[in-house]
């Protein structure tokens, strides 16, 4: 196929940036959007010109390096990673946007590479366990109901790409933070930390600059893991629930 | 903006079915009218209870707009740039929960200075007699046009509003997540349908 791309360029994070057109051929529809962009690079490069930077690192749908806002839509059309969508989601002729994400807290480092470092401080402040583990324990040591271990690896799924964020009209991280905070708050591994975790990290969120929730539900509809809205709810419940324990003493 | 806007909710399905007594005819709506300010009596000093909910009222408005304008702000600063490639984002409802708020809030005032004040109010304003002062309203096109918009965003702003509140007080949760739109939807179509209901009595001729 034969596609127009128009991309989001900019130098580095101090100087403006702007869409810039390109024309791409000889696109299969087995290829992936990474690789559609692959070949637009090798031709950029050919041509003496500066690529286009983007991040990426498993393309297999897993690490959540990839990004991009694709004619809107963060991560593309798909319900998937931007390394898993497929040029098959197109059509010849089509003219394609991308851009990055945007939001203050995730600032462009250049091109459609931007700065996540806050999710990590987010995680820091709060998404890890205390208790030292070694190597993996018994299996029947310490009971887990089935229905919190289904509720836990669906919440473990989140890979923190960050497309809730660009997806959100708000640029809120609510449901990355909420994805991590019921991940370890419904094991009994996480217990210890249950309420320090949710106060902390929902604090660091806010310190980021990431915008407040009004429950737009754009983000759940983006999560290429399949993070569900009602994550928001619960980790809301588990900090009013921290904030009264706190409160009593 | 949770516990604020679920006061007003409560009020507002106090509202809609006191407005509903306009169907039992004059004496009874004004009879109503008249409870409102006995309300609480004898314990109660004359309208205490009326100044009470007032100010109950004023309060959860006042924490509502502000709240609102705090978070509308944080939420502008935290996407700065905005994207080149724009798509329609959420369901109207949601979409327009701030200018619909803002019409609310205008519309709170006119409401009052007509059928409270009376200041702007068609005809001569009577206090005391709310029958005659509703039909006079909804015998101007205005008093209909700008009731009936109103209550078409307030079915809006609680469709969205009352389901978020619920997301906000950690109280949703996949299985309850039907029924809280259910009762998000319920809400929003009943008051709306039993607001709209009097101006359009009005225009028919059913209330006069
Ligand atoms: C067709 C729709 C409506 C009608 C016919 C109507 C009618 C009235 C009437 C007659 C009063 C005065 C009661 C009295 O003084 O005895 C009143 C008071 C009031 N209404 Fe409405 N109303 C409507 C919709 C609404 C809505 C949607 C809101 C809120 C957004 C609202 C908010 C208020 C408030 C706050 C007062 C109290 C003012 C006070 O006494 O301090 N009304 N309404
Ligand atoms: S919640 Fe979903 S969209 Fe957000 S960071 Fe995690 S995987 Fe990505
Ligand atoms: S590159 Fe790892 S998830 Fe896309």
């Amino acid at each position: 196929m034969r596609l127009t791309l128009r991309v989001w360029r900019q130098r580095n994070a101090d100087t403006p940036g702007a869409m810039s057109t390109y024309d791409v051929d000889g696109i299969s529809a087995d290829m992936s959007f990474l690789e559609m962009l692959d070949t637009l690079n090798e031709d950029l490069i050919l041509r003496g010109e500066d690529p286009v930077a983007f991040d990426h690192d498993c393309r297999e749908g897993i690490c959540g390096a990839c990004s991009l806002v694709i004619n809107g839509d963060a991560h593309g059309p798909e319900r998937t990673t931007t390394c898993q969508l497929h040029m098959r989601s197109f059509h010849d002729g089509d003219t394609i946007d991308v851009e990055p994400w945007r939001a203050s807290a995730f600032p462009v480092v250049k091109d459609l590479v931007v700065d996540r470092s806050a999710f990590d401080r987010v995680i820091q402040a709060g998404g890890y366990i205390t208790a030292p583990t070694g190597a993996a324990p018994e299996a029947h040591a310490s009971p887990v109901p089935k229905a919190d271990a289904d509720s836990a690896f669906e919440h473990a799924e989140c890979i923190g790409c960050g497309a809730c964020v660009a997806a959100c009209p708000n640029g809120s991280a609510m449901l990355f933070t909420s994805a991590k905070v019921n991940h370890l708050n419904v094991l009994p591994q996480g217990s210890p930390e249950r309420e320090t975790r949710v106060l902390d990290m929902v604090a660091q969120m806010d310190a980021e600059g990431f915008g407040g929730c009004t429950l737009t539900g754009e983000c759940a509809t983006a999560c290429p893991k399949g993070i569900p809205l009602p994550s928001i709810s619960a980790m809301n419940k588990e900090w009013l629930r921290a904030r009264r324990k706190a409160a009593r003493g | 903006m949770a516990v604020s806007g679920l006061l007003m909710l409560g009020y507002l399905v106090a509202h809609v079915a006191g407005n509903l007594k306009v169907f039992f005819g004059p004496e009874e709506f004004n009879a109503y009218g008249h409870w409102l300010r006995v309300m609480g009596a004898p314990v109660l000093h004359h309208a205490w209870a009326l100044w009470l909910v007032r100010i109950v009222l004023l309060a959860a408005v006042v924490a509502h707009a502000v709240c609102a304008y705090q978070l509308s702000r944080r939420d502008v600063r935290a996407r700065p740039t905005a994207y080149v490639h724009r798509r329609r984002r959420a369901s109207y409802a949601t979409r327009t929960m701030r200018w619909g708020g803002i019409i609310l809030a205008l519309f709170i005032v006119w409401h009052i200075l007509d059928l409270t004040t009376g200041t702007v109010h068609p005809g001569g304003f009577e206090e005391g007699k709310p029958y005659q002062n509703v039909v006079d309203t909804f015998s101007t096109w205005y008093g209909n046009v700008i009731y009936i918009v109103a209550m078409l965003a307030v079915g809006l702003h609680v469709r969205h509003g009352f389901w978020s509140a619920a997301q906000t007080l950690g109280v949703g949760n996949a299985r309850r997540e039907r029924l809280l739109r259910a009762a998000a939807n319920t809400l929003a179509l009943v008051l709306t349908a039993g607001f709209v209901s009097v101006p359009v009595a009005v225009m028919t001729g059913v209330v006069s």
